[in-house]
């Protein structure tokens, strides 16, 4: 049934219906309302056979969901950002060990300094820990997400993350379908695990496993990956018969056809860039947007072939690699036709600066005139970094920079 | 439409009122907060858009249609009514009479009747006994924009909260409606 | 299993020889029935005091539990020199995930049952002193906090011996470790305020603490036991000496547990509900001295000179843990 909702309590419905056995919560915004709404789920009795555990740290939070999982039991958990970081070291352990554990993931900016607002630095910090990544549109496509997240988790035996902008999506309300809980049964059906802690059919799991065989243990979990990418969208196929909805797969195309200048992003920032593409559309300009629903596994042949028409490629996202540049764009680069200037990445909405239509509008502009560098970042105000850097050569004592840029930006350009 | 007020004002609720009454209504809403630690007493701002079709955006709402303001000790400190449409809308929560708070250059080019002032949080303490001065807003929004019936947003508030304060809240949102609609009407009245 | 008192006593030993008990006071292991739940051709050193406690406490559990039991082990000696496959040596279901979470695993596990109604099944948390005492606190707080319902067995063998012999907070001060070498004029690890485990187990009114070492295996099969009639967090301390790290004989192992207790350096004693409600008397007590002397790793107390000021300190310890809880021979 249609809803107008918060994003986070379509998560929490969604994930009540797949029926999960034990549940961890630990707080970290802007993830923690999706855990408050399904533990008062929990507590009222309407979803039941449900452990909901309030753990001491993320660590910790993951560190169960691995024990129950390993124990048979469908597990979920949610965090974001920091929390990420402080778990990383299960978050690859659980899909080392090969177990489906679910987590929705509020992507937001990783600090110092210290930043609640979104971006995906967070996610890009664990892109080899070896879990399949989904990023989600809308909060229709996110709650979907979810259910199908425990379905490929589950066939596969590889822990699925589903990426959703923090309080852009998480703290939205807007319409969202929750799925039918007849639907999610039929769609799901209970866990079956490969590997199980059994007393009365006792295995050891978690051995150490030296030069021998490591790399063959490793190339397999590769492989269980490329597995996901025949396997996303065929389970988005299904859901969609089901559902009616084009939740999930490998990518989202908008008006590609004909399209010589494709903008690739993930997330709710596509909704804005679709806006954007349809202004310029109706000025004429052959324009298009690919959106990337799987990150990881990353679908480099579906990508080459949707660009493989165009001849400018732009990848606006909302991270980047230090140093370096993008990171997207970086996995993007393998699978486009274009390169060397043709290629741009554009670094935009770090700890939550908006992206508008009309800044998409001008990226486009500026390509379209050959003006677009190969790497830049949006709405940069490069006269406080230069105010900055010329207080860094002034004094060794210049002081903590984040601090510096506050005041300069707050003092209008007055602060020396 | 764009909502400014202080955190414990109800002003991120009140979008979300907004926008489960409008699509009560069959349409689009989107709300969403101006995301932020904010504290009690911190300025707070809250975002709603409202379409007849799908909203794919994502932005903030730099030029709104329509601005309420809960709280008039914003006035000066918060760039209130930044990029409003010059048919725009303005609501604010005041007994007085809004001359003695802004300056009447900043409406000045906004079409006759599209600015008020409700005394919104009398009308909650009246009539819920707190002083949370959303709810009366947005039935005096509904009375001066039409953008939303009141009835579609009784229906919102009634699945928002529970049997008595919900009733509480849909008779505080009718009589701020009733005081913007008289105030309306005599606007439109043609004058002697 | 009921405690019984003992009266025959080898010579010097004082261990009960299993011939003079009555069947039912036998250790688990003198069963055919036993479970082997760590197998031998493990590849512990000589003379581990860890594999002897594992053994013990984990045969003793599979048969408190008529073998619905699941073992979660932390990063270490126990799960490196037990399982480098396919040379597992648990006949147990068995879980290693990482170092410092392992009662968070066993935390999940148990969930995992609970959610199954699989209320017949237990679940054992194990790790040594570093895995407990310094990077698994965190998490083991934790579980103790919600009361989960999970035994946690921490083998405390003083120091990070996986790695090398580093120093843990479970290191006893002036004990010679790769990251407290024996140089200076404070040789050896510091005198700080230690990290009582056992006592911050009770300080959470889980209800059951203990602690055992490998000398008196009858009394740590017991306390096994008696963890499994509760449910909730349990605790239990076993120490291990460890040849390697503590630089003595492997012949000694169970000597050196022995004379831990006997000096009243390590306090043998069990609580409920954070009370404590039973210590093992020291029988015939020994000053430190005669525990540290055999240990390579106080070596730089004895030598030359010597430092009877740091023994002083040491037995001064001793002292405290046999006021604290009353350990001293009922005889004095």
């Amino acid at each position: 049934m249609l809803q107008q909702l918060e994003g986070s309590r379509a998560i929490a419905e969604t994930v009540a219906r797949c029926r999960p056995e034990v549940v961890c919560a630990y707080p970290i915004s802007p993830q923690t309302h999706i855990i408050e709404a399904i533990g008062a789920m929990v507590k009222d009795g309407r979803l039941t056979g449900c452990e909901f555990i309030n753990v001491e740290s993320e660590y910790a939070a993951m560190s169960v969901s691995i024990g129950a999982s390993a124990a048979g039991a469908r597990s979920y958990t949610a965090t974001a950002s920091q929390g990420l970081l402080f778990m990383i070291e299960a978050v690859y352990n659980a899909a080392g060990l090969g177990l489906p554990v679910v987590m929705t993931l509020a992507n937001r900016a990783i600090g110092a300094p210290i930043n609640i607002w979104n971006d995906h630095s967070d996610a890009m910090a664990v892109r080899d820990a070896g879990w399949i990544q989904l990023f989600a549109e809308t909060n229709q496509e996110a709650a979907d997400l979810h259910v199908q997240a425990f379905r490929l988790a589950e066939t596969l035996s590889v822990p699925v993350m589903v990426c959703m902008d923090g309080f852009i999506l998480t703290h939205a309300v807007e319409a969202v379908d929750l799925i039918d809980p007849a639907v999610v049964d039929s769609f799901l059906p209970p866990y079956e695990p490969r590997q199980v802690l059994d007393p009365d059919d006792p295995v050891s799991i978690g051995a150490m496993v030296g030069p021998e065989a490591f790399e063959e243990v490793r190339y397999l979990a590769h492989l269980r990956q490329l597995d996901a990418l025949e396997l996303i969208p065929s389970v988005a196929e299904e859901f969609a018969a089901l559902t009616g909805r084009p939740s999930g797969g490998l990518l989202h195309p908008y008006r590609l056809e004909d399209a010589e200048t494709v903008i690739v992003a993930m997330g709710s920032v596509l909704g804005t860039i679709k806006d954007a593409v349809d202004a310029r559309r109706e000025a004429g300009e052959r324009v298009g947007v690919l959106g990337v629903t799987a990150f990881r596994p990353f679908p480099v042949a579906a990508v080459a072939s949707a660009l493989a028409g165009a001849r400018r490629v732009i990848v606006l996202e909302k991270a980047f690699s230090l140093g370096m540049g993008g990171v997207l764009a970086t996995d993007v680069a393998t699978a486009s036709p274009a390169s060397g200037h043709d290629l741009a990445t554009v670094v935009a909405g770090l700890g939550g600066r908006p992206i508008t239509r009309r800044d998409v509008e001008g990226i486009l502009e500026r390509s379209g005139r050959g003006t677009l560098p190969r790497l830049s970042f949006l709405n940069l105000d490069e006269d406080v970094v230069a105010r900055e850097r010329a207080r860094m050569a002034a004094s060794r004592r210049s002081g903590p920079f984040a601090e510096n840029v506050l005041r300069d930006v707050a003092s209008g350009g007055a602060f020396r | 439409m764009r909502i400014h007020g202080r955190g414990g004002q109800g002003v991120v609720t009140a979008a979300e009122l907004l926008a489960v009454a409008a699509f009560d209504q069959g349409r689009h809403a989107q709300a969403f907060p101006s995301f932020g630690s904010e504290r009690t007493g911190a300025p707070v701002v809250s975002y709603c858009r409202i379409d007849d079709r799908e909203i794919r955006t994502r932005e903030p709402i730099d030029e709104p249609d329509a601005v309420i303001v809960q709280d008039v000790t914003l006035v000066g400190h918060v760039d209130l009514f930044a990029g409003l449409s010059p048919t725009g809308y303005v609501l604010v929560n005041t007994s007085r009479p809004l001359a003695e708070l802004v300056s009447s250059a900043e409406f000045a080019t906004l079409p006759e009747g599209h600015v008020a002032g409700c005394p919104a949080t009398e009308l909650a303490l009246a009539h819920v006994g707190r002083a949370v001065p959303n709810v009366p807003l947005l039935g005096a929004f509904c009375a001066l924009t039409g953008e939303v019936p009141l009835e579609a947003l009784a229906r919102a508030l009634r699945r928002r909260f529970r049997a008595e304060v919900a009733e509480r809240n849909v008779a505080a949102a009718s009589a701020a409606y009733e005081l913007v609609s008289r105030h309306e009407e005599a606007h439109r009245a043609p004058t002697a | 299993m009921s405690e019984s008192r003992v009266h025959f006593y080898q010579v010097g030993s004082f261990a009960v020889g299993n011939r003079l008990l009555a069947d039912a006071d036998r250790t688990v292991q003198a069963s055919p029935e036993r479970t082997n739940s760590l197998d031998s051709g493990h590849r512990a050193c000589q003379g581990c005091g860890e594999a002897l406690g594992a053994r013990y406490a984990l045969d003793a559990a599979m048969r408190a539990t008529g073998g619905q039991l699941v073992a979660v082990n932390a990063t270490g000696c126990l799960e490196v020199f037990s399982t480098p496959f396919p040379e597992t040596s648990w006949r147990i279901a068995w879980l290693h995930s990482l170092f410092g979470n392992a009662p968070a695993v066993a935390t999940g596990v148990a969930a995992a049952m609970r959610a199954k109604g699989r209320h017949d099944v237990r679940v054992v948390g194990q790790a040594g002193d570093g895995g407990t005492v310094d990077i698994g606190f965190g998490t083991l707080s934790g579980m103790f906090e919600r009361n989960d319902d999970v035994l946690f067995i921490c083998y405390d063998n003083e120091g990070y011996m996986n790695t090398g012999v580093q120093r843990s907070a479970a290191t006893p001060p002036a004990a010679r470790t790769a990251t407290s070498e024996a140089l200076g004029a404070d040789p050896g690890n510091v005198f700080g305020q230690g990290k009582d485990l056992p006592r911050l187990a009770m300080a959470h009114d889980i209800p059951y603490v203990a602690t055992a070492t490998v000398a008196d295996l009858h009394d740590l099969e017991r306390k096994v036991e008696r963890a499994m009639t509760f449910r909730g967090a349990r605790y239990l301390h076993v120490l291990v000496p460890c040849p390697l790290g503590w630089g003595a004989a492997s012949a000694d192992t169970v000597r050196l547990a022995r004379l831990a207790a006997e000096s009243g350096f390590f306090p043998v004693f069990e609580a409920e509900h954070g009370v404590v409600t039973g210590v093992r008397r020291i029988r015939r007590r020994v000053g430190v001295e005669e525990y540290l002397r055999p240990q390579r790793r106080f070596a730089h107390l004895f030598a030359g000179e010597g430092r009877p000021d740091l023994v002083a300190r040491l037995q001064a310890i001793a002292d405290a843990n046999v006021e604290r809880y009353g350990l001293a021979p009922e005889e004095e």
